[in-house]
């Protein structure tokens, strides 16, 4: 399976994302610059933390109109997985490919600290090699991942199963401790904590790479076995 | 748009404006002799800049010549960006620390900010990938005023929110509170790079004829004279020099950094230096004066962010996010065009000439015309009186005097609760210390260490002084913050590799600072050579004074050192029950200027603790050879609080308690801050070896209820259950800025 | 040329954090009357005269950069400057 990092100008977790998926996913994985105009070539596409141009304006608001992002809403709706993490998260709102919007977290200050998520979905293609419910450590580091949407939004969402992962204890006072939903097709995921940053264990855990090898497991049944 | 008629210069001598930009009759003087002729008010702002402190160095060179510099791993010493050091396989460290007290002092967010853009610039305007921010801060007491915790506040968000945004992660570092430092916060802002062999680049212009290139954010009036305020007091009347903070813009610096790392590896880059104090002045006057040849700049062709800037006003601006670079003749294009690829703005704006002159043109006219070496290398050296101090002579004639306990549970929940020994989570869950998935050892540990991808091996870094021991003996106090750093480094399974130094001082005119300065830097030096750790960089921040006070004398150590293996990562935390627990080092009635002293008296006084260079580098090497062994489940050092602190500090966040016996005065065993002291846990298969490997005595073992249970002499003297010291070292400083 | 100036606020139903914090922080100054803070964001525009309306630009920046629909409000003012 071959992923796509994209790198706006002012990506920061690119590297990791990039090292995560070749070092420890064992998986091939290319740096996609933001004017990037085909994505074609890659079976999956993320987008990795940071402050995409300074996020001066608002989290994710700039980047959203990268020529790029009209190759990544090509690739959602071809069905392909899309993960934004963090700031990718951020795009992913603004760009309209997930509903809902980010505030600032509750105490005004960034947060970095691991924290424990509950897989509350573990059907989607990012989720599927974790338990029902099971618990996991992964870490955040932002200082806007206080997630917002409306109440017919979020009944939407709980109809939908679109909250794959809450917090167990809400580390920036978002809604419904929710830390990560998918789209309504389910290839789509947004979340504020970082998966590419729990892979190895020498850093502190590894509960990041089940994600990691949800998707590749579902793109293996749905393209190679078939093949 | 009216322009401010610019003094002619013979105003500037007649009305001695020259002593308003900081210059001296005298160094006006040498001015004109340099020139032979009186200097035009363009030129005179650029020797005011590049000959004050900040620039020059002028009081404290004859002082910093003391420091080794040399040693078998060092690649670059002081004198460029950042110093370099061998770490085998083709890979360098790079690493600086500097200050930024005096604009954090009034803008302290700004202040805090820019100060980790500078030393960013410095270590990848080398060729090196910065991988690591590390932070030495000192405020007054939480508790003094709404002032101090506004300003500590500040700082710690104008740290997290340049670091984090660029994405270098803040791993490590110290905060310190004590009143002497109430009017003048210290912050002081460490990067450490990483660089291969063949990429090493210097801030040289060589080659006559090359190309002069500007590059970043365009130069606004912000920070004019921002070298010469650091070189101030501190007064009532600082807060009107506003306008000499400069406001930073990390995502610019983000994509310098992305562009500076693709350009060293084009060969037509000849040599590279960040715009840092003094800007273009100093940038251009410096690779000009190293490379031994001249440059001619048309300030026309610099990038403006304000319409009608002068001369002066476009060479003495501290914008931040700028570099100057020299490349190939004839090779401009390429050079723009990767910069283009970032955004950034990249412009011919000079030449390199072999006159040695920087001549400077404006609107047609040369508006500066003076010798690079005069501005660079040419500032007067000033050899200060020094004095010994009369409370020195005082705390020096002093018994050991050794503070009466009543309590021993209570003193040491009292001790957890000071703000030095509190947990500072409050301050490191801002910081994304995380990024760039490297950092092995997060904040809160001896040292911090980051893993080298690629590579088995790994770096360890601290910064540590403790300032009340080098305000009682600056001597040996600067002897402690050297061993220290490199106990911390060595708990953590390093080797000390050099050093980099942020010396905080008073006024140096006032003899009595000049002598704790010069005393300190003996003590740093003498530590600096024992412990095979040269200083390859660093920086001099005087004047650190509110209202004529100084602060205690503060030369923050910044150590990195060399972990030749994974394996050999070790944390202070206990791991397992039953493991037994050791001290290296032997504890003496020591409490001058201790955490107990200062909680008892609220105030300091009598000897610092002992140093022998001997033992430390005795106890550091056999303590460093059992953890290379394989036989150290943990390793920290026994510092502020003693070694009952110490202990609790091994058992927070394990779920482990443990049992203590120790013997002798009971309060200098728990309590005293003796140096050269390790308190490290070893599994009970490995005791031998261990024994055999290290002088240790055995104290303790780690057992799986969850309580400390110290005994003396067969009495229990102090029992507590581990999650009630635990919340008291962790809630001291959020309930403090509640 | 038209000067324009944007104020973007979140919307009334969005918890501003920013403004409780300066709210809190007021009424411990004693300034009991100050009951509710509300922090935004302001921009100037500069815009040359076009074809199009300088209005309908505006609301169509607004709409799709400057505020997020789903979190934020936006009201603006136009003035007409004259050259220099």
């Amino acid at each position: 399976m071959k992923f796509a990092v994209i790198v706006f100008p002012g990506s920061n977790c690119d590297v990791d994302m990039y090292h995560a998926i070749k070092d420890e996913l064992g998986e091939e994985v290319e740096y996609v610059w933001h004017d990037t105009e085909n994505l074609d070539q890659y079976d999956g596409i993320l987008l990795p933390g940071g402050f995409s141009y300074g996020d001066y304006l608002r989290t994710g608001a700039i980047a959203r109109f990268s020529k790029v992002m009209q190759e990544v809403v090509k690739a959602a709706k071809a069905g392909k997985p899309v993960l934004g993490v963090c700031n990718g998260f951020q795009i992913l709102l603004e760009s309209g490919l997930l509903p809902g919007a980010m505030r600032r977290n509750e105490s005004l200050k960034f947060i970095c600290r691991p924290t424990q998520l509950k897989v509350v979905n573990n059907e989607t293609m990012f989720s599927s090699a974790y338990g029902d419910g099971e618990r996991i450590q992964i870490p955040i580091a932002h200082g806007e991942g206080n997630y917002y949407c409306d109440e017919e939004t979020l009944e939407r969402l709980k109809a939908n199963n679109q909250i794959v992962f809450t917090y167990e204890n809400n580390p920036n006072g978002s809604l419904e401790n929710i830390a990560g939903v998918v789209n309504e097709q389910g290839n789509v995921l947004g979340m504020m904590p970082h998966p590419e940053r729990a892979v190895d264990e020498l850093l502190g855990g590894a509960d990041g790479l089940k994600l990691f090898q949800s998707i590749v497991k579902q793109w293996r049944e749905a393209n190679v076995v078939k093949a | 748009m009216s322009l401010k008629l610019e003094p002619s210069p013979e105003q500037i001598k007649l009305e001695k404006v020259y002593r308003e930009m900081g210059l001296t009759d005298e160094e006006f003087a040498s001015v004109e002799k340099i020139l032979g002729r009186t200097p035009n008010y363009t030129e005179t702002g650029l020797f005011s800049v590049m000959w004050s402190e900040h620039c020059s160095y002028k009081n404290s060179k004859p002082v910093l010549r003391k420091f080794p510099t040399k040693g078998e791993r060092v690649l670059q010493g002081p004198g460029e960006g950042a110093g370099i050091v061998d770490i085998g396989d083709e890979q360098a460290v790079v690493f600086k620390i500097e200050s930024h007290n005096h604009p954090s002092a009034i803008e302290p967010y700004q202040g805090a900010a820019t100060g980790v853009g500078g030393i960013i610039r410095d270590v990848f305007s080398m060729g090196a990938r910065p991988i690591a921010l590390l932070n030495s801060l000192r405020f007054g007491e939480l508790d003094a005023s709404a002032r101090v915790r506004y300003l500590f506040k500040e700082v710690v968000a104008g740290i997290a929110g340049y670091g984090n945004c660029i994405g270098i992660p803040t791993v490590g570092g110290e905060v310190q509170f004590d009143p002497c430092y109430e009017g003048n916060p210290l912050v002081n802002a460490m990067c450490v790079g990483l660089i291969d062999h063949k990429d090493i680049k210097k801030g040289q212009a060589h080659g006559v004829g090359n190309t002069v290139m500007y590059v970043g954010a365009k130069t606004g009036r912000d920070g004019i004279h921002g070298a010469t305020f650091a070189s101030e007091e501190l007064s009532e009347s600082s807060d009107e020099k506003r306008p000499a903070v400069q406001v930073g813009d990390p995502f610019m610096e983000k994509l310098l950094i992305e562009a500076c790392l693709e350009l060293i590896h084009s060969d037509a880059l000849v040599g590279i230096q960040d715009m840092g104090a003094a800007g273009l002045t100093s940038s251009s006057a410096e690779m000009a004066s190293k490379a031994g040849s001249g440059i001619e700049m048309n300030l026309d062709l610099v990038p403006q962010r304000e319409t009608g800037m002068t001369a002066y006003e476009m060479m003495l601006s501290e914008s931040q996010e700028r570099m100057l670079i020299v490349v190939k003749k004839g090779r401009e294009q390429e050079i723009v065009e990767l910069f283009s690829k970032y955004d950034l703005e990249c412009v011919a704006i000079g030449t390199v000439t072999d006159d040695k002159m920087l001549r400077l043109v404006h609107k047609g006219e040369v508006v500066a015309d003076v010798p690079a070496d005069s501005l660079a290398e040419d500032a007067p050296v000033y050899y200060k009186p020094s004095r010994e101090p009369e409370y020195f002579r005082e705390f020096q004639a002093m018994e050991n005097d050794i503070p009466e306990v009543d309590d021993y549970n209570e003193t040491l929940i009292n001790l957890l609760k000071q703000s030095t020994i509190a947990s500072k989570e409050w301050v490191y869950d801002q910081y994304d210390y995380m990024v760039r998935t490297n950092t092995v050892v997060a904040p809160g540990s001896d040292a911090a260490i980051v893993r080298i991808r690629g590579t088995e091996k790994a770096l360890a870094m601290t910064t540590d002084c403790n300032s009340r021991y080098i305000y009682l003996d600056p001597e040996t106090g600067g002897k402690i913050a050297v061993a220290e750093a490199a106990r911390n480094i060595v708990a953590s399974g390093g080797e000390p590799l050099a050093i980099t130094d942020c010396l905080n001082f008073g006024n140096p005119e006032k003899p009595e600072i000049f002598w704790q300065f010069e005393k300190a830097v003996d003590g740093m030096s003498e530590a600096c050579l024992k412990l095979n750790a040269p200083v390859i960089g660093g920086n001099v921040s005087l004047y650190n004074e509110t209202n004529g006070t100084a602060i205690y004398p503060t030369p923050v150590v910044g150590m990195v050192g060399l972990v030749e293996n994974l394996n050999h990562i070790t944390t202070q935390s206990f791991k397992e029950a039953g493991d037994l627990i050791y001290v290296i080092g032997e504890t003496k009635d020591e409490f001058g200027g201790s955490e107990l002293q200062k909680l008892t008296y609220g105030r300091i006084f009598g000897k610092a603790p002992e140093l022998d260079l001997d033992i430390e580098e005795k106890n550091q090497k056999q303590v460093l050879a059992a953890i290379r062994a394989g036989l150290v489940a943990s390793a920290h050092d026994i510092a502020e609080g003693g070694l009952a602190v110490a202990v609790a500090e091994s058992l927070f966040g394990t779920k482990l308690g443990a049992q203590i016996e120790v013997s002798g005065n009971i309060t200098s065993a728990l309590f005293s801050e003796s140096q050269s002291r390790f308190l490290v846990s070893v599994k009970k298969e490995h005791q031998e070896k261990f024994e055999s490997l290290v002088d240790a005595v055995l104290i303790g073992e780690t057992t799986n209820t969850p309580n400390l249970e110290i005994y003396a002499n067969d009495k229990l003297v102090l029992e507590q259950e581990v999650v009630d010291l635990e919340g008291a070292w962790r809630g001291a400083i959020p309930c403090l800025l509640k | 040329m038209f000067k324009v100036k944007v104020y973007v606020t979140l919307r009334e139903s969005v918890l501003d954090p920013q403004g409780a914090a300066v709210t809190h922080s007021l009424q411990s100054l004693s300034y009991h009357e100050v009951t509710d803070v509300r922090i935004g964001k302001y921009m100037e525009l500069t815009i040359e005269k076009s074809d199009r309306d300088v209005e309908e630009v505006v609301k169509e920046v607004c709409d799709r950069l400057l505020a997020n629909p789903v979190i934020e409000d936006y009201r603006y003012e136009i003035e007409e400057a004259v050259a220099q």
